[in-house]
C-alpha cells in the first residue's frame, strides 16, 4: 500500500500540471482520488500518462456509476496504475444521459471496449470513439441495464417457436412476482408493536432504560 | 433358441462383471464356434449400441462446465460409459446444457441442437438450465433451457456434483433403453 506522503507529492505535482482542470483532490483511506471536469478527461489522463512524476501508464478499469437522484446523474470511473511509482490513481468525473464524455481509447487503447460497455450498460455517449457498439447485451437490445431505473427483468424473453422453427422474441410474462421481502409487514417481520398492545412496549422501553441494578 | 432369449435378457439389464456375464459371453462364443452367428433382437441390440456410446456434445456455458470436465476426467472417467465428449454437433448424441442460457445464446444453442443427427438427446445439468436459477428475473437469462430444445433429463443442483452428471447419464441410458426404438 502506498504511504500518504507519497501520494501527497503526487497530488500536488498533478495540481500543479493541470490546474484548474482538476475539481478536487483527495486522499481517502490511503487511495488518491480525483474529481476532473468532463471535457478536460483526455488532457488529464495524456497528462498522468506522460508526465515524469506520474507514469500512470496502464489504465485498470473504466466504468460507470448511475447516481438516479443526481442532475448529472453518472459518474465515469478510471482507475489507474503507475508501475514505477508503484501507486495508484482513481479520476472520476460526472455527466448526464445526453452529455459527451470524450474518449480515451486515443490515450489508453484498452478503453475501446471498457467505453463500449460503459454506453452498452449506462447509456453513457463516449464522443470520437472509434467503434461506439454495444459490447455485452443482445443483438437488438433496448435500454440501458445498469441503469437504476430499468426493471430487473427487462421487457422481452426468447423461446423456440415451433411454428416459425426459430428462436422468437415476447414480452416478458412471469408466473410468480419477484419477491421484495417486506420486513415491516406483520406477516413477514417481527413486529414489536403489536396493534391494540402499545402499552406494554412502551413498558418495555422504560425496563431497557433502567439500570438492572436499580 | 435359449441364447436368444438369454442375449435379449442381457441387453435389458447390463451385467456386472461375474460368473453370470461369464455365462453369457461364454454361450455367445460357443455358439459363434459351433453356427458362425448369434441371433438377437435389433432393436435391443441397437439400444445396447446407443447406450454404450453416448457421445455428448461439448457445450459448456457457465460453472457447470467445470463439474462436466471434473466428470470426464480421471477420478471419474466417462470414457468408462463410453461417453466422449464431441467438438462438433454432427459427430453428438447427446447435448449436455451445462450452464446458464442467456437470450443472446439461444438462437445459437438451437442451432448447434438443430445440426446434431436423430436421435439425439439433451441433458440439462443444474439450476440456471433447468428454470433459469439465479438468474430467473434477470432480463438477459432463458428461464429454462426447454423453452428452446426439448429436454430428456434434468440433474439438479448449483452446480450439480460430477457425480450427480454421472447418475443423469446412467438415468438416460436406462431412458434410452426403455423407450429407445427403430421406429421413428
Amino acid at each position: 500500500m502506498a504511504d500518504t506522503q507519497q501520494l501527497d507529492s503526487i497530488g500536488a505535482s498533478i495540481t500543479e500540471g493541470l490546474g484548474n482542470a482538476v475539481l478536487s483532490l483527495n486522499v481517502i483511506a490511503e487511495e488518491l482520488i480525483l474529481n476532473v471536469e468532463r471535457n478536460s478527461i483526455v488532457k488529464t489522463m495524456t497528462f498522468l500518462r506522460d508526465d515524469v512524476n506520474c507514469q500512470f501508464k496502464q489504465l485498470m478499469d473504466l466504468c460507470g456509476v448511475d447516481y438516479p437522484e443526481r442532475e448529472k446523474r453518472f459518474d465515469v470511473v478510471y482507475n489507474l496504475l503507475s508501475m514505477t511509482q508503484n501507486s495508484r490513481v482513481r479520476v472520476k468525473l460526472q455527466t448526464d444521459d445526453e452529455g459527451q464524455v470524450p474518449s480515451v481509447s486515443s490515450v489508453f487503447s484498452s478503453a475501446n471496449w471498457w467505453e463500449r460497455e460503459a454506453w452498452d450498460l449506462y447509456g453513457i455517449f463516449f464522443s470520437d470513439h472509434p467503434d461506439l457498439r454495444r459490447i455485452l447485451t443482445d443483438y437488438g437490445f433496448i435500454g440501458h441495464p445498469l441503469r437504476k431505473d430499468f426493471p430487473l427483468t427487462g421487457y422481452l424473453e426468447v423461446r423456440y417457436d415451433d411454428e416459425q422453427k426459430r428462436v422468437v422474441y415476447e414480452p416478458v410474462k412471469l408466473t410468480q412476482e419477484y419477491r421484495n421481502f417486506d420486513f415491516l409487514s406483520p406477516w413477514e417481520g417481527i413486529q414489536l408493536d403489536l396493534p391494540g398492545d402499545e402499552k406494554s412496549s412502551s413498558e418495555l422501553d422504560d425496563v431497557k432504560l433502567k439500570k438492572p441494578n436499580d | 433358441m435359449g441364447i436368444t432369449e438369454n442375449i435379449s435378457d442381457r441387453l435389458d439389464t447390463p451385467l456386472s462383471p461375474g460368473a453370470q456375464q461369464d455365462q453369457v459371453l461364454k454361450n455367445v462364443t460357443d455358439s459363434l464356434v459351433d453356427k458362425g452367428f448369434v441371433i438377437a433382437n435389433v432393436d435391443k441390440l441397437v439400444n445396447w449400441a446407443r447406450t454404450g456410446s453416448l457421445w455428448p456434445m461439448t457445450f459448456g456455458l457457465a460453472c457447470c462446465a467445470v463439474e462436466m470436465m471434473h466428470a470426464y476426467l480421471s477420478r471419474y472417467d466417462l470414457d468408462r460409459f463410453g461417453v466422449v465428449p464431441r467438438p462438433s454437433p454432427r459427430q453428438s448424441d447427446v447435448l449436455i446444457v451445462a450452464g446458464t442460457l442467456t437470450n443472446k445464446m439461444a438462437p445459437a444453442f438451437r442451432k448447434v441442437y438443430d445440426q446434431m443427427a436423430e436421435p439425439r438427446y439433451v441433458i440439462s445439468m443444474g439450476s440456471c438450465a433447468n428454470g433459469g436459477g439465479y438468474y430467473h428475473y434477470s432480463y438477459s437469462v432463458v428461464r429454462g433451457c426447454d423453452r428452446v430444445v426439448p429436454v430428456d433429463i434434468y440433474v439438479p443442483g448449483c452446480p450439480p456434483t460430477a457425480e450427480a452428471l454421472i447418475y443423469g447419464i446412467l438415468q438416460l441410458q436406462k431412458k434410452i433403453r426403455r423407450t429407445g426404438t427403430l421406429m421413428r
